[in-house]
């Protein structure tokens, strides 16, 4: 497989090889998350019992790791490539080690390894075993097989690959400096960097991040999503209108992360403390878990 | 007789859990086919990061034939109880047997149970292993309930003699056991058949696989020395990183790499730290400069290009790492300059237990306590205080925040930066030592103040709230901070009695229990040291027992004592005069504690006892006044002749009431005298 030229042909080829391996192609879920875990197609399809197979990139935010655009690898702003597929099948390292030989790895050239990772997202109260996978000394991947989510224990267990695509596409391409890196083809007529896109960008939040963004209204706003997924929560599954059975565990969950965001911002506004920070998290963790327990009543998790 | 090999073929498992899970499938294999009849004459167990493999040589075909006895109901028992008797045996009436039993007539039964075949056991045994294998942490994975600490791929598992190979028959959970194994990932990945374990050790090693830890290990070091000594260089020994490395890899290749010139000046703890956390390398030393120059990564595959590509990445990887840690280095320093006010005032912030207060708060406390023991270690009190008011100063800078680890060894480097003495910097390395039972004691009085300090306000802080210890749990490590008391007070020979140390940061009631908590851990710490328990109970039973290095001079004494004849001897004569004495005294409801006289002495060997008191006492009573324990307990066991002697020919329980309470206040005296050296009530034997 040849070199790509640029990131988003490495996007292109990781979207065309999952494609090609039997994976629905989604689109970025719209709302701002920490991590490609977030998006429901992850974190509520990893429950239940019907096979899922799907694969996305998931623009991510990271608000304490802003750094105005002059870290070499390090953005507030960026981009993971997700692979989530129930039940995990036998070969999927296979298939993993594939999605890098597409992306230009000459398996002959490099040292590939598996090292142990245990991998835990207390704010969605879930967990499960794997690696991080070390591409030359550098992890280019997590490989997790999830055992539980939202306080729920998976059956069947889905297997879950996540590429920090910044930093692989650097180590691909060779580039120093994620704002030095070819977005687009570097021979195309109009020829973007990373940095074109997105330094401004980078400056911009991290000032907003950091410095200015109203800890009172993210406060408020953390509240209040917090108190509609609990409204959401409590309603009747009959819906008085239609008649019908209507759960609405993705409503509740697009608050449950909308919380989630507001307390990432705050954490970099640098108004949590430590202890505080426990409890918020356990707060999100309790949304998180109460989705979960309501997705797993609906069709899409296989129940009745 | 045939052979066994099984290999449990998965993906990969954490380096540190492989020994550990090899011992335990050679442990449940050969413990389950014992019990079930089938010795061997030896297992060995193999494992890599994608194999647990066990070999048993010499099995047997099959478990052998048992023949067994039962004794039945009597001939003409209700046909219920006979009806019930074959039934459990599985016969026929016409089976029994009728023998004379006693009086009477008694059926028995002759059950002989076939051998099985070694095949079905080892199905059997192998199954459950699998079922109910003990990792620490395991998971599922597809559709299945199986767990295993990471998906297992295939079961190998064949018995083979010289005639013929044979799978065993077995199936779980969708895995059927085959002869069929895989060789390294990326260099032989095809799957072949193997005929027995020398076939499959060979065809292993062919298909790119070293089964046996130790030679990855041996590998990778000779390998990595060989490349540092061909340019003047020696890799520092690190044998956990060698061990997990090893672990890490099925085909180990050593490649030698250099750090680039900007990062050679930070310290050689944080080159070492953070190549060895994040990248799992080797740190390689240039005898000439004294730094750490070069680094030794381990890869898991012979490239195409010699392994260039490789080491580019990790020397990329590695050059990001250690911008990092220069640019928190370089911070570092600035406050360090600035004399580290900052970080003492941010630990103010920084809860050490929410019960116990802020780490500023801690560190007052040892600060005032390491003063006021810095006497008794030989340390300037100034210098003890300013040290420990210094010695955490380094848990709030980016260095540590970073590499935990780190503590300490970073406070040195601050504390010179801050235009401290040598002594300070000195102790901010090593007062959080020992950590173990084999880690070097500090022994600079500065560095031994704050050492003692430290460890005492968390043990008296602790015991305090109420947070002791409890079985297997010790969150805060209490018993490793104990321990270290007593290391820092036995190896400096310091004379430092523990009990008003133990009060003195508001342990309150607790300080008696927190006293005998020390000497539980005394008697763990001496027992390893071939010191008896009960010698050392002897010991604790006497005044001063919260002087350690008292206590264990006591012991070691008696302990010496003990081990000649007399003093052996000695302790039967004690004990018996003793078990006398107090029943007399139980029986006769008052105390025999006073009045022998030698004028009432009848036998000769009575007076011998006497004078042997008379002198064992002239010499005892000087010499533990200057805790010439040695002296002491010498004299105590010449007793030993006398006593036995007395026993020999006198009765204690004489007619003349007279001359009986004569000689059990001469037992008195020999138990006033055996006591006043140590308890020896608690002295087994």
């Amino acid at each position: 497989m040849s070199t790509p030229k640029s990131f988003q042909e490495i996007i292109l080829r990781l979207q065309t090889y999952w494609a090609e391996q039997g994976c629905a192609i989604l689109q970025p879920y719209d709302m701002e998350v920490g991590a490609g875990t977030f998006h429901p197609a992850t974190t509520l399809r990893a429950l239940g019992s019907k096979p899922w197979a799907a694969a996305y990139v998931q623009p991510s935010r990271r608000p304490t790791d802003g750094r105005y655009g002059e870290n070499p690898n390090r953005l507030q702003h960026y981009y993971q490539y997700q692979v989530l597929i129930k039940p995990s099948p036998p070969n999927l390292q296979e298939l993993y080690l594939g999605s890098l030989k597409a992306i230009g790895i000459d398996m002959t050239l490099h040292d590939i390894r598996f090292v142990e990772d245990d991998w835990e997202s207390p704010t969605l109260g879930a967990w499960g075993l794997g690696w991080e996978v070390w591409c030359d000394g550098m992890e280019v991947s997590q490989f997790t097989y999830f055992q539980q989510v939202g306080g729920h224990d998976c059956h069947p267990i889905s297997g879950e690959l996540t590429y920090g695509l910044e930093r692989l596409a650097m180590y691909v391409l060779g580039v120093d400096h994620v704002m030095n890196m070819p977005f687009n083809d570097p021979s195309a007529p109009i020829a973007l960097t990373y940095g074109e896109i997105f330094r401004q960008t980078e400056e911009e939040y991290a000032r907003w991040n950091f410095d200015v963004a109203n800890t009172e209204v993210l406060l408020r706003q953390f509240e209040e999503a917090e108190a509609e997924c609990e409204t959401i929560l409590a309603q009747e599954a009959v819906d008085p209108k239609t008649g019908k059975r209507i759960i609405m565990a993705h409503p509740a969950y697009d608050q449950c992360i909308k919380a989630s965001h507001m307390f990432n911002l705050l954490d970099a506004r640098g108004v949590i403390s430590v202890t505080e920070r426990q409890a918020y998290i356990g707060r999100v963790r309790s949304l998180a878990t109460k989705c979960a327990d309501a997705f797993v009543q609906t069709s899409a998790a296989g129940a009745a | 007789m045939a052979d066994l090999l099984i290999e449990l073929f998965s993906e990969e498992i954490p380096a540190g859990l492989q020994a550990p899970a090899a011992e335990n499938l050679k442990k449940l294999l050969t413990n389950g086919m014992v019990e079930a009849g089938l010795t061997y004459a030896n297992a060995s167990t193999f494992h890599t990061a994608r194999r647990l493999t066990l070999v048993v040589e010499d099995l047997l075909d099959a478990s052998p034939t048992v023949q067994e006895e039962r004794k039945g109901p009597k001939v003409g028992a209700p046909e219920q109880a006979i009806n019930g008797f074959l039934r459990g045996a599985g016969l026929s009436m016409n089976d029994l047997e009728v023998r004379d039993d006693k009086k009477s007539q008694v059926y028995f039964a002759k059950i002989t149970k076939p051998g099985r075949p070694a095949s079905e056991i080892v199905a059997e045994v192998l199954e459950t292993t699998i079922r109910n294998f003990p990792w620490p942490k395991s998971m599922r994975w597809g559709s299945g309930s199986l767990r295993w600490v990471r998906p297992l791929q295939s079961i190998l598992c064949i018995l083979s003699n010289e005639a013929e190979v044979s799978i065993v028959p077995l199936e779980v959970d969708g895995f059927k056991a085959d002869n069929q194994t895989r060789g390294h990932r990326f260099m032989a990945p095809d799957a072949f058949a193997v005929s027995g374990f020398e076939d499959y050790d060979t065809k292993l090693k062919r298909a790119k696989v070293i089964l046996r830890a130790e030679e990855r290990q041996a590998a990778i070091w000779q390998d990595a020395q060989t490349q540092a000594f061909a340019l003047g260089y020696s890799v520092v020994e690190d044998a956990g990183l060698l061990a997990e490395v090893a672990g890490l890899v099925e085909w180990p290749v050593v490649l030698m790499g250099q750090i680039d010139e900007e990062f050679l000046d930070l310290p050689p703890e944080v080159l070492k730290t953070s190549m060895k956390e994040h990248q799992k390398f080797f740190s390689v030393a240039n005898p000439k400069t004294g730094r750490i120059e070069r680094f030794v990564t381990v890869a898991n595959i012979e490239a195409a290009d010699q392994g260039a590509t490789i080491l580019k990445g990790n020397q990329k990887v590695l050059a990001a790492r250690l911008a990092d840690a220069k640019f928190f280095w370089e911070n570092d320093l600035r406050e360090a300059k600035a004399g580290m006010g900052a970080w003492q005032a941010a630990l103010e912030n920084v809860t050490f237990h929410n019960r116990l207060g802020s780490q500023a708060g801690r560190i007052k406390r040892i600060a005032a306590l390491a003063r006021d023991l810095a006497p008794m270690v030989g340390a300037d009190p100034d210098m003890a205080e300013q040290a420990a008011l210094v010695a955490k100063a380094d848990l709030s800078s980016e260095m540590v925040y970073e590499f935990p680890e780190l503590q300490g060894h970073m406070g040195r480097y601050y504390a010179l930066k801050a235009g401290m003495s040598a002594e300070i910097a000195a102790a901010c390395e090593t007062h959080y030592s020992p950590l173990g039972p084999s880690d070097d004691v500090p022994t600079a009085p500065v560095s031994v103040a704050v050492a003692l300090a430290d460890k005492l306000d968390t043990l008296t802080g602790f015991w305090a709230i109420d947070e002791k210890p409890t079985g297997s749990k010790d969150p805060f490590a209490l018993r490793r901070a104990a321990l270290g008391v007593i290391r820092l007070i036995l190896e400096n020979h310091l004379t430092l009695p523990l009990a008003d140390k133990l009060t003195s940061a508001d342990a309150g009631a607790g300080a008696t229990d927190l006293l005998g908590f020390f000497q539980d851990r005394l008697k763990t710490y001496l027992r390893d040291r071939g010191i008896r328990h009960d010698v050392i109970d002897a010991c604790i039973a006497m005044p001063q027992s919260d002087d350690l290095a008292l206590l264990v001079k006591r012991a070691e004494a008696l302990q010496g004592a003990l081990a000649t004849d007399d003093g052996e001897n000695l302790i039967q004569g004690f004990k018996r005069a003793n078990n006398i004495l107090s029943q007399a005294e139980e029986n006769d409801g008052v105390e025999y504690s006073f009045g022998a006289d030698v004028k009432y002495a009848e036998n000769e060997v009575e007076k011998v006892l006497f004078a042997a008191l008379d002198e064992a006492d002239n010499k005892i009573q000087p010499a533990m006044a200057t805790q010439d324990f040695a002296t002491a307990m010498a004299a105590m066991a010449t007793l030993r002749g006398p006593i036995d002697a007395f026993f020999e020919a006198v009765k204690v329980n004489a007619d003349s009431a007279l001359v009986r309470r004569n000689r059990l206040n001469l037992l008195s005296r020999v138990r006033t005298t055996c006591l006043s050296v140590a308890d020896l009530t608690k002295v087994e034997g």
